[in-house]
């Protein structure tokens, strides 16, 4: 497996990691881990570690699974930002794109018993912002969760 | 990081005791499969005891849903034990918790079932 990646710094705290991926399941799980222990190392309580976490293997997933759907010679891009004030994540596909106001409400009670169709719900349950952006091909979504109101105060 | 499964039988249900994760690619295809198997063989009154399900994604949760209406459709029913506070707070904001029979001890949840 072969994997892009690119460190950069951007300031004396601030730091981006950027990878570049296949569109599999080890990928998915990467940017899951990666993200992880962005958090821990962020100092945000437990909680919002599994939140941060879940939030992001959402978004990976719904890029290789619906963006890309498995396609070998596409990828994706995931990168991680500590701004001192945020953590930011953005993960993007190369695939046919995708309108998030046409998605279904996975609450509204005809579908609730649907077998999927929570990912983006669960990802602006657990985040802060969450942002959507039309790449040409692909999606790219950039989610933050602000530091202070998440952190322990370590 | 997979989902492990063990099945036992209590007064005609049969308890599937699942530990790890259920998530896309891990455990979502084991408890399909395992909830297929079970229907095939006539087991309609199923209890998933996710005690030590520690992580379950939106995939994992969808698997539950679609696991609780295929039970249903067959005229059996299918019940949750043991949540863990994720689980449980997963369930509550996608409303499902109202959805699913949850239940927290084993000899009870067995003895909730109708029996033909």
């Amino acid at each position: 497996m072969h994997y892009g990646e690119d460190q950069q710094l951007t300031g004396s705290q601030a730091s981006r990691i950027t990878y570049t991926l296949e569109s599999s399941l080890d990928s998915v799980n990467r940017v899951e881990q990666t993200a992880e222990q962005m958090a821990k190392k962020a100092g945000v309580d437990e909680d919002e570690v599994f939140r941060i976490a879940m939030a992001v293997r959402e978004a990976a997933v719904n890029a290789v699974l619906h963006g890309n759907s498995y396609d070998p010679d596409k990828r994706i891009t995931a990168s991680f930002e500590n701004t001192g004030d945020s953590l930011v994540i953005r993960i993007a596909d190369q695939g046919k794109g995708l309108d998030p106001d046409t998605l279904p409400d996975p609450l509204a009670p005809e579908n609730l018993l649907r077998g999927s169709g929570r990912g983006i719900f669960l990802i602006r349950s657990f985040m802060d912002e969450v942002h959507f952006k039309l790449l040409h091909p692909g999606t790219e979504l950039t989610l933050i969760k602000h530091l202070g109101t998440a952190q322990t105060g370590s | 990081m997979s989902m492990k499964l063990n099945t036992r039988q209590v007064d005609g249900v049969t308890i599937l005791d699942l530990s790890g994760r259920i998530t896309l690619g891990e455990g979502s295809v084991q408890l399909r499969d395992a909830v297929r198997d079970l229907l095939a063989k006539g087991s309609k009154l199923i209890l998933l005891n996710l005690a030590d399900v520690n992580y379950i994604d939106s995939s994992g949760i969808g698997e539950l849903v679609s696991a609780y209406t295929t039970v249903r459709n067959q005229g059996g029913e299918l019940k949750l034990l043991n949540l863990t506070k994720k689980v449980h707070d997963l369930l509550q904001i996608t409303k499902l918790y109202t959805v699913f029979d949850v239940k927290d001890d084993e000899a009870s949840a067995i003895a909730s079932y109708t029996r033909a």
